[in-house]
This record gives C-alpha cells, sequence and structure tokens, in this order.
C-alpha cells in the first residue's frame, strides 16, 4: 500500500524513460528510413542509433530525471506554495483587522470575457465587479509589477556584492528544499537521509550572511544597523535552536527527517496508549496516541517555534527590516525584482521553517488515514502529502496569528529573550530527553 | 554643527536622519539622532518644513475669516484650533459673557468628539510605530464614527470652519442625539478591545513601559503640556484649571500617570478617550434650548488672550485689534513646538528603537507645530 500520492524521483525517472524510448524509436526510424529510401549509404545513420542508444542509457536517463526532479520541485515551492501562503497571510491577517483585504481574482480580467472564443465561458464575468474575486491573482500582478520596475544600484553602493546578495539568500532558501521532504516520496534527497535536519538548518543559517552583506553593501546607514542587527539577531536564537533540536535528537537518536517521521508515528506507550482516543490505529486495532515530539518534548517545541519565528523575520522579531526605525532596514536601497526576490523568499522561509517544525514535532506526515477501495489500485486518504500540507498551513496560520497582534520587540530585548529564557528552557528540555531515555520510559 | 564634525572625526558614533522623509516622523520635520551602535548619543530635532505663515497670514483677514486658516493648524484637531481662536477674539471683543449657553454646550461636544478623534489618529498611528498595524486599522475604522458625527454637526469631515466668534456656525441637526449616543457608548465598549491588543499585550509593555520618561520638573520646564504632562503626574488640565465654555458646569476628573514613560502617555491618552466620551453625553443631556450664535461685532481694539485644552495640551492664542476689522497681530502657542525642545533631553541614552516609541507617543503634529 502506498500512503503517499508522488514518488518525485521515480515519477520524473518513469517520465524521462518513455520521452527518452518515444525520442530514441523515432531517431532510430529515422536512421532506419533514411538509409533504406537511399539517400544515404548504408551506416550513415549510425549516428543518430548510437544518439538513441545514449539517451536511453540509464545514467543519462537518471541525471536528466534528477533536474526534473529538482524543476518539480522548485516549482511546488515558489510557483505554488509561496503564492498560496501569501495569499492565506493577506486574507487572513485581512479579516484579523476587520477588513476584507485583497481581491483580485480571475473575474477581474473582464477582457476574458471579451475574446470572442472565450466569450461563452466567461460571461458572467462583465456583469460582476471587478472586486469580488479571491484575492489570488493580486500576488501574481504585484510579481509583475516588479519585474517591470528598474533595478536600482545605489552610486556608491559595492555594486557586485550588492546584486550577489539576493542571490545567496533565495539560492540558499531553495536549498532547504532540497532536503526537506513533503512525503515519503515527494523529495529530492530520499530516505535514508542520516544528515537531512544538519543540512536543512545549516541551508536556514546562510541567508542572514546574504543579508549582513546585503545590508553593508548598500552604503546606507539604515541598511547597515539593520545588516548588523540580523547578525547579532543570528547569534540568540541559532543556538537556542540548535539545543532544542538536541533535545528531539537524543530522543529520537537520529537526524534522519523519513526515521524522526517514522518514529513519532509509533504508539507513545503501551500505558498512556489506553487513556486516548486521539491518535491512528494499530495492528490490533486498538487506538493509539501518536509519539508525537511535542508531547514528549514540549520545552523543547517551544524555544524550537520561537526560534523559527525569529528565522521567519517576522513581526515580533522582525528587527532587521524595523519599517518604523530603519524605513525597510537591509531592504531599503533594493528596487525592482531583486527586491520581490528577497522579500517573497520570507515566505519560502515560513513554508521551510513550519515544515520543520510539523516534521520534527508534529509528526511530519503522519495521521489516520484510510485505504480508497480502488481497483488495480492502493492509495490512502488523506495521503501524507494532504496530511503534510494541511498541518504546515495551520502551523503557518499560527505564526501570521502572531505576528499581526504584537508589537516588533527591541534589539536587547530580543537578546535577553535567547540568552536568558530560551537557552536555559532548552537545556532543561535536552535533560527532560536524557532522564526519559535514561530511566527507559522512552525506548 | 560644530559636534558633527568632531564626532564625525572620532568615527564611533554616526548621525541617522530620522526625516524630513522618514516613516517615524508622521509629517516633515527632521530628528536628526547621533547613535553610538544602538544608544542615542544626542538628538537634535529640525523643525519649519512645513511653515505656512498663519501668524501673518492673519493681519489681513477679516476676525472670522482667519477661522478657516486656524482649522488648517492641525488637521486631525481643526475645531479645537479654531475654538481656542474664536475664545480669544471672544475676549477682544468683550463678549465672552454673552455667549448663548446652547453655543457654549455644543462647543464642548464638538471639542470633546474632535478629541477622541484626534486621539484616535495618534494610536492609528503609534500602532505602526510599535510594527502592529492591526492597531491602525481598528483606530481608523473607530474614528470614522466620529468622523462621521462630526460630519452631522458641521457638514464636513476635516476643516470643520465650525466654530464662531459668539457662538458656533450652525445648530446640530435633529437626530444627533441619538446617533451621538449610539456611536459612543459602541465606542466605550471598543476601548476594551484596545486595552486586550495594547494595553494589556506583554510585549507592548516591553517597547513602552521604561521608555522616554518626562519628569514633572522636566516637563514643567521645558513647556511640555496636555496629556504629556499629565502622564507625568501634574494635573495641568486647562478644562479644569482656567474652565471655559461649560466644562465648570460638567462633572469629569482629568486622566493623570506618574510614571510619565510612553506608557503612562498611551494610558492617559486612553482614559481621555473615555472622559471625553463621558462629557459628550453629559453635555448632550444638560444641552438647554436657546439661539446657537449671538451677533459678534466686527471690529475691536485693544489685546486679549485665552488658552484652551488642545487635544495635545496647551494651546493659546494672543489676538492683537487696532479698531479695524482685522487683527492687528496673532500669536499662536501650539503645544507640540514647546514639547519638541523638552525632545533632546528625553532622548538622551535611550535605543534606537525607542525613538520610535518616544516619538509617536508625545503625538506630534507638524501642522501646528510649524505654524
Amino acid at each position: 500500500m502506498s500512503d503517499h500520492l508522488i514518488d518525485l524521483y521515480p515519477l520524473c525517472q518513469g517520465l524521462i524513460a518513455f520521452v527518452n524510448d518515444l525520442v530514441g524509436r523515432i531517431m532510430n526510424a529515422v536512421a532506419g528510413g533514411i538509409e533504406g529510401i537511399g539517400i544515404a549509404p548504408p551506416g550513415a545513420g549510425q549516428p543518430l542509433r548510437d544518439q538513441a542508444a545514449l539517451m536511453n542509457s540509464p545514467w543519462v536517463i537518471g541525471l536528466i530525471a534528477w533536474l526534473v526532479a529538482i524543476q518539480v520541485m522548485i516549482l511546488w515551492g515558489t510557483a505554488i506554495n509561496l503564492l498560496v501562503m501569501m495569499w492565506m497571510e493577506r486574507k487572513f491577517y485581512s479579516r484579523l483587522q476587520d477588513r476584507v483585504g485583497i481581491k483580485i481574482g480571475l473575474t477581474s480580467m473582464d477582457f476574458l470575457a471579451r475574446i470572442p472564443i472565450l466569450g461563452g465561458l466567461f460571461t458572467n464575468f462583465v456583469k460582476r465587479p471587478s472586486h469580488l474575486g479571491t484575492g489570488f491573482l493580486q500576488n501574481v500582478a504585484d510579481g509583475v509589477k516588479m519585474v517591470q520596475k528598474e533595478n536600482l544600484t545605489p552610486a556608491k553602493a559595492d555594486a557586485f556584492t550588492f546584486h550577489a546578495a539576493p542571490v545567496l539568500i533565495a539560492s540558499s532558501t531553495l536549498l532547504i528544499f532540497a532536503a526537506l521532504p513533503f512525503s515519503d516520496g515527494f523529495t529530492i534527497m530520499q530516505s535514508p537521509n542520516p544528515f537531512g535536519i544538519l543540512f536543512i538548518l545549516a541551508a536556514f543559517s546562510l541567508a542572514p550572511i546574504g543579508i549582513l552583506i546585503a545590508g553593508w553593501s548598500s552604503n546606507n546607514k539604515y541598511t547597515l544597523i539593520g545588516g548588523m542587527r540580523s547578525t547579532a539577531m543570528l547569534m540568540s536564537y541559532e543556538i537556542p535552536m540548535i539545543l532544542s533540536l538536541i533535545a528531539v535528537v537524543v530522543l529520537m537518536g537520529t537526524l534522519d527527517p523519513f526515521e524522526i517521521v517514522h518514529r513519532q508515528a509509533q504508539p507513545i506507550s503501551a500505558s498512556i496508549s489506553q487513556l486516548s482516543f486521539l491518535g491512528s490505529a494499530g495492528a490490533d486495532g486498538a487506538i493509539y496516541f501518536p509519539n508525537w515530539n511535542i508531547f514528549t518534548a514540549f520545552p523543547a517545541f517551544l524555544v524550537f517555534a520561537i526560534a523559527i519565528l525569529a528565522e521567519q523575520e517576522r513581526i515580533p522579531f522582525d528587527l532587521p527590516e524595523a519599517e518604523a526605525e530603519l524605513v525597510e532596514g537591509w531592504l531599503t536601497e533594493y528596487s525592482g525584482m531583486r527586491f520581490g526576490l528577497v522579500f517573497g523568499f520570507k515566505w519560502l522561509r515560513g513554508l521551510a521553517g513550519s515544515g520543520l517544525l510539523v516534521i520534527l514535532f508534529l509528526g511530519g506526515w503522519t495521521g489516520p488515514h484510510i485505504t480508497l477501495p480502488l481497483p488495480g489500485l492502493s492509495l490512502a486518504f488523506p495521503f501524507q502529502e494532504l496530511w503534510f500540507m494541511v498541518k504546515v498551513y495551520l502551523v503557518f496560520m499560527a505564526y501570521v496569528w502572531i505576528s499581526w497582534s504584537f508589537p516588533r520587540i527591541r534589539i536587547d530585548q530580543i537578546l535577553n529573550i535567547g540568552w536568558k529564557v530560551l537557552i536555559p528552557i532548552a537545556l532543561l528540555a535536552i535533560f527532560l530527553s536524557i532522564a526519559l531515555r535514561a530511566f527507559g520510559v522512552y525506548q | 554643527m560644530a559636534e558633527v564634525g568632531a564626532a564625525a572625526e572620532h568615527g564611533d558614533s554616526m548621525w541617522i536622519n530620522m526625516g524630513p522623509q522618514h516613516p517615524m516622523t508622521h509629517g516633515l520635520w527632521n530628528l536628526k539622532v547621533r547613535v553610538d551602535g544602538e544608544i542615542v548619543v544626542e538628538a537634535l530635532p529640525e523643525i519649519g518644513y512645513l511653515h505656512r505663515g498663519v501668524e501673518k497670514i492673519s493681519e489681513v483677514r477679516e476676525f472670522h475669516k482667519v477661522i478657516a486658516l486656524t482649522d488648517r493648524l492641525c488637521y486631525v484637531s481643526s475645531i479645537t484650533w479654531s475654538h481656542a481662536y474664536c475664545l480669544a477674539v471672544e475676549e477682544l471683543m468683550g463678549v465672552t459673557d454673552q455667549i448663548p449657553p446652547r453655543a457654549r454646550y455644543l462647543r464642548v461636544i464638538s471639542n470633546e468628539l474632535q478629541r477622541v478623534a484626534s486621539h484616535l489618529m495618534w494610536l492609528a498611528a503609534y500602532g505602526p510605530d510599535l510594527g502592529i498595524l492591526t492597531g491602525l486599522l481598528w483606530a481608523l475604522r473607530d474614528r470614522e464614527l466620529f468622523l462621521d458625527l462630526i460630519q452631522a454637526m458641521t457638514g464636513m469631515r476635516m476643516n470643520q470652519n465650525y466654530p464662531r466668534p459668539g457662538g458656533v456656525r450652525n445648530d446640530i441637526p435633529a437626530t444627533f442625539e441619538r446617533d451621538c449616543t449610539k456611536v459612543v457608548k459602541h465606542f466605550m465598549g471598543k476601548l476594551d478591545e484596545y486595552e486586550d491588543l495594547l494595553g494589556s499585550n506583554k510585549t507592548f509593555h516591553m517597547r513602552t513601559k521604561g521608555v522616554g520618561v518626562i519628569s514633572p520638573e522636566e516637563g514643567t520646564e521645558w513647556g511640555v503640556t496636555g496629556p504629556n504632562l499629565r502622564a507625568s503626574g501634574v494635573a495641568c488640565d486647562l478644562r479644569k484649571l482656567d474652565p471655559y465654555d461649560a466644562y465648570d458646569e460638567l462633572s469629569f476628573e482629568q486622566a493623570l500617570d506618574k510614571d510619565g514613560d510612553s506608557f503612562a502617555r498611551y494610558a492617559v491618552r486612553m482614559e481621555e478617550m473615555r472622559t471625553s466620551c463621558d462629557l459628550v453625553l453629559q453635555a448632550l443631556k444638560k444641552l438647554p434650548k436657546g439661539p446657537y450664535r449671538m451677533k459678534a461685532p466686527r471690529r475691536a481694539e485693544g489685546e486679549a488672550y485665552r488658552r484652551t485644552e488642545d487635544s495635545r495640551g496647551e494651546a493659546l492664542f494672543y489676538v492683537c485689534g487696532d479698531g479695524s476689522d482685522r487683527p492687528y497681530r496673532v500669536k499662536i502657542r501650539s503645544p507640540i513646538f514647546c514639547t519638541m525642545s523638552a525632545v533632546p533631553t528625553i532622548m538622551r541614552g535611550e535605543r534606537v528603537a525607542d525613538v520610535i516609541s518616544i516619538m509617536g507617543s508625545l503625538d506630534v503634529c507638524v501642522g501646528e507645530m510649524d505654524k
């Protein structure tokens, strides 16, 4: 039985093998054809045949399949999830603020109804006011606007580093998705991936360096202070985050995201499980409480959730771009799509951060499901991708709620919180985990 | 500017311009801040960008035409400013005792509605200053109700041109009392919501408590007035100390706090909104029948002044007449202009982020500051 919908690499491999096989057959036929009708001497088609054989060799198929898998993951992250999360945040905080929010949608484009062929499909667009859409296309419109704008470079800025910084930030953020699995199969680095979590955190921590470079190279006092704040903050939330991760690693005994998720799907322990009604049915038919780390390592969850909030530069901790005092912080001098890139990638980091939280503490993509009775195909529902995205979006909504209800705190206060509150709690979490392991409560 | 050069030589501090175009300023002025890392060593306000010469232009206009100018001294608190001017002109003309009682009550109602609208505008600006944009939307949402009331009363949402020497321009519509009571009672409930969002928010306390403390002595010496001084514990409400209009016939307590920090200024303003709502209800209940305006003389000679409690502090008009129908000289004492002189003292030793918290809580209005 397959619990997940998408097996990214085998899917791409099968697709490429099919396409290459098809193209190879055509090439072989052409090679045979030109020899057969005599426009070329015998043997002239051999290069084509070699080409076809090369295309169908396993390593070429494998290589192309990897490239396609990476493209699919990037598109899934940027073109689908980025837009969905921006839209969710904008709609959600609009409701918090007692307004409706963005409304530009397909119905706003009433020219669709005037195109003769499409006219029949979109007739009701012209009848409706343009501000009755869902608002999903607003972010696309913003992106298009950004692309059209000029990329200005400040006169005395260090042009090379100024332009390199957004690339560093964007690429390091995309790097996270190389190791972040969305299910057992929907991933680039496949199971087993013994250093997956370590890789994700390493990629996560690269962006503040890009922010520092961006702030410094812009030759502007606001951006400089913003960049320096980003580095100072990095120290205060990165250390508790790693420490709270250690608490999880001690419990789980592994850094493999797949292993961590699978272990959380186990029942928490025989004695507790009898009391609960939540969770998934075990092999013997009894209902088990899932062994999520949020229950067994709650202090670590608290620290990690707060640190991820800071990692995303959301409002209680968005000091590097505090727009009230530093205009737009380290982003001040960026314009056009460079601004759009670094601004939009905040949501991608939100996706990665929420995903990491779900994997480490909320059981990842596991959850109760049934097997659909389909002939010739066994698919679970809700399948793993659905479970994971539901959890990620809920966590993200919680972050949105927090960041639109709190004022921004001061730089000395975040340092205090990081060093004096979060680190002690994280150390406590490590001791708790060790105790759970040492006394055999947790195997 | 010698100090600027010296600081640059040392190289251990730098000047940051917070203004003239900066999210902190809420208007057109500049705060030059010398910072050592994140600590403010020195702060120099630079004002005058919005000087329109209201005092000078007043000299070539008839007494009643100056009201259009005084309305524009502070566009979020127009009525209170024109009201102060009209009181001074009435003193000059010697008709203060003959103002109809209904006019005096209508002035109280319009003033207090304007005060709530002004304080809500301040709250709307203070939210985003501290990074809480939800406060902006909520405060503007509720301010809309008060603007609707003012519009029903005067016909305009801003620059109302409502007070007149001798009374007010027009009477209130018949449905006004019903609408006003409804809005005010609704808003009293909303004030508790603000308390949940800001007043009882730990993060909000972290940003505002113990920040930008003005001691009572310092505040009095620098000429700080209004809610900013009352937050330091000085009972300086002119509606109590030097009553005008019908304020001595209404019962209210002036809002006081003792800490003198940003949070105290926030708390005092929130309390003042409650007081104003209460005053409006009282005045509506006591509103006498009769004319709403008397015929004031067109010409005046001599000099007179009158001070009132503006939304931001003590507003004083000194008007001098030479027997013609125009003022010979008009002098305006604006509260924020004097408060601004205390800013370098308050800022010293605070952090860059606190500059926003302090300036936001002082409620700067550039229009009246630069006149």
